[in-house]
């Protein structure tokens, strides 16, 4: 498999914080990989560097063979690159599918220089509907964002990384705030989504019962560094794992826990 | 471009005002005059707050405006009124494009700031510039338009008839504008630039647009004013004409490209009335009505409308 | 030479006259993220309330130093009586609003007092003499600095900027009021949530700013005819210093008031055409290379 994302000695630190230290992350196109880590560990750090946000204060950052090290979030996004946040950032005062169209206009306005993707929606509102109803936000269409709950606020941020056309998808924490029962669901969804566009997926994770259910992959960051890089299996299973990333935070797999 | 209700509404407003100008009396006339040069920055201003922006400087494109079409008539001797909108639609959208690369990147209190500092730097230009005669300005007269000269006594009506052409064509692609995308990503710069950015469009590009658009109302209604008011001076880039602006924005609310042409009709109407009535209470009048607009219409005198479609 | 002196002189003096204006400005910016417009109406109320009390004073035919005593008690009449009012019947209901919404309320404000004052004292020029052309301004007679005379008066106003600068920074440092404020400053909900009365917090900040600004119109009424209007003029200069200092801070304004009223004194002397430009042309310099002015604080996470 091709390597599509190709992260080298990254580096960053916050005053006396080291929130990232000599990381070193090669993802496969298509792969589903999971960051865990215990709160203050480096995994948002690492896709605020990814995404542009911060930058790395040593390191490279290749995606597709093309250095995007010193590019902004908006150029990134172009090439493929989009994100949910910890934080849902949603445009609240607007309607569910208001905010999705945003990003259709933007795709549309860029036209070809939309990355090397197909950017054309055709139909956009139509374009939006299917999506609303692919995430299950087909009731809230007419939704002030603001008002939404929790729960459905997380969907729309996903979804509004997914409308405008992601090559990788970045997740931080995509079922914190979810009630338990409804976490399969959610990520049953995103999945589903990310499935039929070929999507390649880094989440952010806390619940482990989700990391082990959906990942193929899965990288546990302590103190900014990688301190295990591996099948979902061995890499859950590992000493060191489970004493500095999942015994210190939260039970054994199974009673989830975040902060 | 596909016309909606909106559109029509706004063309029929101007093919009104326009056929009725002659049949309305002359205060009548003025004040619809004065209220379409007003209400023509305040559609600028509208499009800022649109983006979340507030300018408590765009005097200085007002009166940049107002002096280009000024200095045509003054230096250039070429006193045509298509040309005097023309020059301030220029000078207005260079200026404003650079001081825009400066501004975009601001935003709130700051921007608010940084723009009251750029109009307060051509206040303090204009009034120690003997030659553009310093605090008392100068005499503006346009004679022609568009070559064609106008007999005196129809003078007044062709001066109202050309802001009525200028308002509406200003609102009108105002209108469609912000129905179109840019409309939606001034609503989504407003709410959440971070997003924006990560959705992958340049913020900085949108306000910078959006900035120009909004100066250059801002000139045309200054060109429409001099030409109006027939003199020019430094007060129109002094800050609290800029808060008149801001103020006018709040009344009329940013619902609708009727919102600030109605709003600038209203302002006016208070302010003439007021002005007639007690002179030295006048502001108090404007300053009270702001506050209220602010505790219990914080969506403007628009929203009496939309409340009324919706209930 | 001493042109240069004279600009030297004349810019600290200015400098002392616009951080008095300016500190209340920012004092209340810092503490209650509102950027006051009607601080101009509150230094134009200050100096017509000096011309009255003054007036009264000198027609009573009292000895005429006592009419510092009246500057005085001008300032703290304001401070007094307009603050807690506007605080109070006003601002408090508008707490928690957005920072240019509030401005916006300030501007409405300062239309209202415009016209108020113009309802009480007027529209013609007023001046402060007593009957046998005494003045505040003369009284204390003049110095000179390189052969060039200045009215002691002006010393006054250097003192009173010392005094009041070092006593809000004495106060902010030292005192259990000044650490709370400090607090309010730092995170206004944490401090709620800790028990610090906001409230009374915010009330006794705006009184304090208010009296400055009635401080900063006192003190000038002597030394200007008194006209409506002035506040206008006065409140964008001190926008100007506190903007390029950076909002909210003590020694920001200090510099801030040091810059522009130096820059002034200069153009003033040298190229008299670009005064007032050249004030406004400072601070948009400033805010271009400093956004958030010189003395501004870090920025805070977003994501
Ligand atoms: N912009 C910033 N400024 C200062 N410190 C930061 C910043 N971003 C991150 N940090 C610090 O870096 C460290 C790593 O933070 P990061 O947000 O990456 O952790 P995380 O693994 O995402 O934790 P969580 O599970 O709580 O989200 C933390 O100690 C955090 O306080
Ligand atoms: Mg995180």
């Amino acid at each position: 498999m091709a390597v599509i994302l190709d992260a080298r000695g990254l580096e960053k630190s916050f005053g006396a914080v080291t929130a990232a230290s000599n990381i070193n992350v090669a993802v496969e196109q298509d792969a589903v990989v999971g960051l865990i880590g215990s709160n203050g560990a480096g995994k948002t750090t690492f896709l605020n560097m990814v995404t542009g946000y911060l930058k790395p204060s040593a390191g490279t950052i290749h995606f597709e063979g093309r250095d995007i090290t010193p590019l902004a979030p908006r150029e990134i996004t172009r090439l493929g690159i989009c994100r949910s946040f910890q934080i849902p950032q949603l445009f609240n005062t607007m309607t569910v599918l208001d905010n999705l169209l945003v990003g259709v206009g933007i795709v549309a306005a860029a036209g070809s220089k939309w990355g090397a993707r197909n950017s054309a929606y055709d139909d956009p509102v139509k374009a939006v509907d299917t999506m609303l109803d692919q995430f299950g936000l087909g009731s809230y269409r007419n939704r002030q964002a603001g008002l939404l709950p929790e729960g459905t606020r997380k969907l729309l941020d996903i979804a509004m990384a997914m409308v405008v056309r992601p090559r990788i998808l970045l997740l931080d924490e995509p079922t914190s705030g979810v009630s338990a029962d409804e976490k399969f669901v959610l990520m049953d969804m995103v999945m589903a989504a990310v499935k039929e566009h070929k999507v390649t997926v880094l989440f952010v994770e806390h619940d482990m019962d989700v990391v082990a259910r959906y990942t193929d992959r899965v990288l546990a960051f302590y103190e900014g560094r990688i301190i295990a890089d591996g099948a979902p299996a061995t890499v859950l299973d590992d000493v060191e794992v489970r004493r500095f990333v999942i015994g210190s935070h939260a039970a054994p797999a199974g009673a989830a826990s975040h902060a | 471009m596909k016309l909606d209700r909106t559109s029509f509404a706004i063309l029929a407003m101007g093919a009104i005002l326009l056929i009725a100008g002659p049949a309305l009396p002359s205060w009548m006339v003025s004040m619809l005059n004065v209220s379409l040069c007003y209400g023509t920055v305040v559609l600028g201003m509208m499009l800022l707050m649109r983006n979340g922006i507030v300018s408590f400087g765009h005097g200085l494109y007002f009166c940049l405006g107002a002096y280009a079409a000024g200095l045509l008539d003054q230096m250039l001797k070429m006193p045509d009124m298509l040309l005097m909108v023309g020059a301030a639609v220029v000078v207005t959208g260079v200026v404003s494009a650079i001081l825009g690369l400066l501004l975009a990147k601001y935003r709130d209190i700051f921007f608010a700031m940084l723009s009251l500092a750029f109009s307060m730097i051509l206040y303090g230009l204009l009034v120690k510039t003997a030659s553009l005669g310093s605090t008392d300005g100068f005499n503006v007269a346009a004679k022609t338009v568009a070559g064609f000269a106008v007999a005196p006594e129809s003078q007044r009506l062709m001066v109202y008839s050309l802001a009525v052409v200028f308002a509406t064509v200003s609102a009108f692609f105002l209108h469609s504008y912000l129905a179109s995308h840019q409309g939606r990503l001034a609503g989504a710069i407003k709410d959440n630039e971070l997003r924006v950015e990560y959705m992958g469009a340049s913020v900085m590009r949108a306000v910078h647009r959006n900035y120009v658009i909004s100066a250059v109302l801002a000139g045309i209604g200054g060109a429409l004013m001099a030409v109006n008011i027939g003199h020019i001076d430094p007060e129109m880039t002094y800050w609290p004409q800029s808060g008149e602006f801001v103020f006018v924005a709040i009344l009329s609310g940013t619902g609708s490209v009727f919102a600030p042409l109605g709003g600038a009709l209203v302002f006016e109407a208070i302010r003439s009335f007021a002005y007639e009535y007690s002179p030295n209470t006048w502001q108090m009048v404007l300053g009270i009505t702001m506050l209220l607009v602010m505790i219990f219409l914080p969506g403007g005198l628009w929203s009496l409308f939309t409340r009324k479609r919706e209930g | 030479m001493s042109q240069f002196i004279a600009v030297l002189v004349d810019g600290i003096v200015y400098s002392s006259w616009l951080f008095i204006i300016a500190v209340g400005l920012t004092l209340i910016y810092g503490v209650m993220k509102i950027l006051n417009i009607a601080h101009g109406s509150l230094y134009a109320l200050g100096a017509f309330t000096s011309v009255t009390l003054c007036g009264l004073w000198f027609n009573a035919g009292l000895p005429p130093m006592g009419s510092y005593l009246m500057l005085l008690l001008s300032a703290i009449l304001v401070g007094l009586v307009a603050g807690p009012v506007i605080e109070r019947g006003l601002l408090r209901f508008m707490y928690g609003k957005d920072e240019v919404v509030l401005v916006l309320v300030t501007y409405a404000l300062f239309l209202i007092l415009e016209d108020l004052i113009k309802l009480i004292w007027g529209v013609d020029p007023l001046f402060i003499t007593g009957p046998g052309g005494e003045s505040p301004y003369s009284l204390l007679g003049n110095f000179e600095v390189a052969g060039l005379t200045y009215p002691n008066y002006n010393l006054v106003l250097i003192a009173v900027a010392v005094a009041t600068g070092g006593a809000l920074a004495w106060a902010l440092a030292r005192t259990r009021s000044g650490k709370l404020l400090l607090a309010v400053i730092h995170d206004r909900e944490v401090s709620a949530a800790l028990g610090i009365n906001v409230g009374r917090i915010y009330f006794v900040t705006f009184t304090i700013g208010a009296m400055l600004a009635g401080v900063g119109g006192a003190l000038t009424a002597p030394t200007v005819s008194v006209v409506t209007g002035m506040g206008a003029e006065v409140i964008v200069l001190a926008f100007a210093v506190v903007v390029i200092g950076g909002l909210g801070s003590l020694p920001g304004a200090a510099l801030g008031a040091l810059i522009v009223g130096l820059v002034r004194a200069a153009a003033v002397h040298y190229l008299p055409e670009v005064e007032l430009f050249s004030i406004y042309f400072v601070m948009a310099v400033v805010l271009i290379l400093r956004p958030k002015g010189l003395f501004s604080g870090a920025e805070v996470r977003k994501i």
